[in-house]
């Protein structure tokens, strides 16, 4: 049997792959586990070639749902309005996120701070699908990040470099994503960090052993994770795409990138029509290589999201993260 | 003659790499005329309502519902499975399915992503058990009279089930590496029925 592309043969944390269980022999079926690597990076397989989009509610989560989008994330102010309004951003609360998981059907995700792991404990214990330790929120710590491997619910962190990513992935991150800048709609940002991680995945496929141990100094990451790069010429987990998409022609570029998924955070309920905004994007993400379809699809969309230049900006949330 | 595998949304890609494991090329299925010349179709994990919204939007759901009434076989995993079943519960309202084995599936009927959970299962035919990865998997509730039930979860809750040309799996056999439901697969591909 091949291994193929199975991502969860390495095991990069303390082993909770359940594997253990599953070699045991036996005439009887085997133990369930829940929580192992391989169901949480699963989920996020699950996932890919989709739209995952911010909702403040349940009647917005509801539109999200009708248009076709695989999962939301429940947050109290989409980062537009984090970024205008100021002050400390934090985890929603969580009436309003079980509001949001009574509305639908699909996966709910939900944001907690960086390093704040008992928002995180909050968030497990309302059941949400997936934790997205995000740089959009106030970071609650300038030196760690979550230890994500003590947990059941898969996380998914942002990253602006490899190395970025290694790092939240040896932290036990399932899925990465690109932080973009967030509340924007200027995909400028997220095309940075996409070429930036996905180049040095390429150019590690070429390294040597020894350049390897280089290239793990270089991203201060483990030459672990370095060596399966180099094996499989993809990240270890998922990477999708998040931080300034505002159109379907946004998503078509970044799949087009190399990202296998979309994050759509004010892009939809700040334009003119996130109904059918939404859908588009859906559309646009799936159909991302037929230029003829994102033409359709995008034709009288009504107003894109403000977009703002990003030497404009006050605060680069993307420089949140260690 | 090649296998489709449905690639709108979810893990196409490890569907595609399972069969390249068998020396069985594939090829990507998202519009009309990808239908052409297949021997059998592939539909993946992924989001069930999702994928029911894309097929009708690019025009696939009918032509693809002619196929397999047709008898193009299929093989369905989570997600790929509620497409096939007969009649899904907690779904949308306008959820579409093509109703190819005669099963009743509940969307999600473990709970939420918290209770997806991985194990090995005892399946019909095998010397030894396959290991069987459930995320957010349909329940099966009820089994019509012409389904081949080829394993059951606890001795109980049927898990992978045949009907004719049509195969169907709550689990991901494509997140593993056993290729065994794959090669069940392919055979089904090759043989008239």
């Amino acid at each position: 049997m091949s291994d193929g592309p199975e991502r969860g043969a390495v095991d990069h944390g303390p082993d909770r792959s359940g594997s253990d269980a599953l070699s045991t022999p036996g005439t009887a079926d085997g133990v369930a586990v829940t929580g192992t690597l391989t169901v949480k990076r699963g989920l996020a397989d699950m996932l890919r070639g989709g739209v995952i989009m911010d909702v403040v509610d349940a009647e917005q989560a509801k539109v999200a749902e009708d248009a076709g989008a695989v999962a939301v994330m429940a947050l109290e102010r989409v980062p537009s309005d984090i970024r205008r309004d100021g002050g400390v951003a934090r985890m929603s609360d969580p009436e309003m996120i079980e509001g949001i998981q009574q509305a639908v059907t699909i996966p709910v995700m939900a944001k907690a701070r960086i390093g704040h792991f008992a928002e995180a404990q909050v968030l497990a214990s309302l059941g949400v699908d997936y934790i997205d330790e995000s740089e959009v929120l106030t970071p609650a710590d300038e030196a760690h990040h979550i230890d994500k491997w003590t947990f059941e619910i898969p996380f998914v962190c942002g990253a602006t470099t490899l190395g970025e990513a290694l790092r939240r992935i040896s932290e036990g991150a399932c899925l990465i994503r690109s932080k973009g800048e967030a509340g924007t709609g200027n995909i400028v940002e997220a095309v940075r960090h996409l070429r930036s991680i996905l180049g040095d995945v390429r150019r590690i496929t070429q390294a040597d052993p020894a350049e390897q141990y280089a290239w793990a100094k270089q991203l201060a990451a483990p030459i672990d994770l370095v060596r399966e790069i180099a094996a499989t010429g993809r990240l270890p987990v998922p990477l999708f795409c998040a931080g300034g998409i505002a159109t379907p022609a946004d998503a078509s570029l970044v799949m087009q990138l190399g990202a296998e998924a979309v994050f759509v955070g004010s892009g939809i309920f700040k334009s003119a029509d996130p109904a059918r905004r939404a859908s588009a994007i859906v559309e646009a993400t799936a159909h991302y290589a037929d230029a003829a379809l994102v033409a359709k699809v995008s034709t009288g969309l009504g107003e894109a999201m403000a977009g703002q230049e990003i030497a404009s900006l006050e605060v680069h949330l993307a420089d949140r993260g260690w | 003659m090649t296998i489709g595998v449905l690639a709108l949304q979810g893990d196409a890609r490890e569907h595609t790499a399972a069969l390249a494991d068998l020396g069985e090329g594939s090829r990507p299925v998202r519009t009309p005329g990808d239908l052409d010349g297949l021997s059998g179709l592939v539909l993946p994990g992924g989001e069930s309502t999702t994928l029911s919204m894309l097929l009708e939007s690019s025009g696939l759901f009918d032509p693809l519902s002619g196929a397999l009434r047709a008898g193009l076989p299929a093989f369905g995993t989570c997600a790929g499975m509620i497409l096939l079943a007969s009649t899904v519960l907690d779904g949308r309202s306008d959820q579409r399915r093509f109703g190819m084995i005669d099963l009743t599936v509940r969307r999600n009927g473990y709970g939420r992503q918290a209770a997806s959970f991985e194990k090995e299962l005892s399946v019909s035919g095998f010397d030894s058990p396959v290991p069987a990865v459930f995320i957010r998997a349909p329940v099966v509730e009820t089994v019509g009279p012409d389904v081949d039930v080829l394993a059951c979860l606890d001795g109980a809750r049927p898990v992978l089930c045949r009907q004719g040309r049509v195969l169907v799996s709550a689990f991901h056999p494509e997140l593993t590496s056993d290729r065994r439901l794959h090669r069940m697969f392919v055979a089904m591909t090759k043989t008239e029925c």
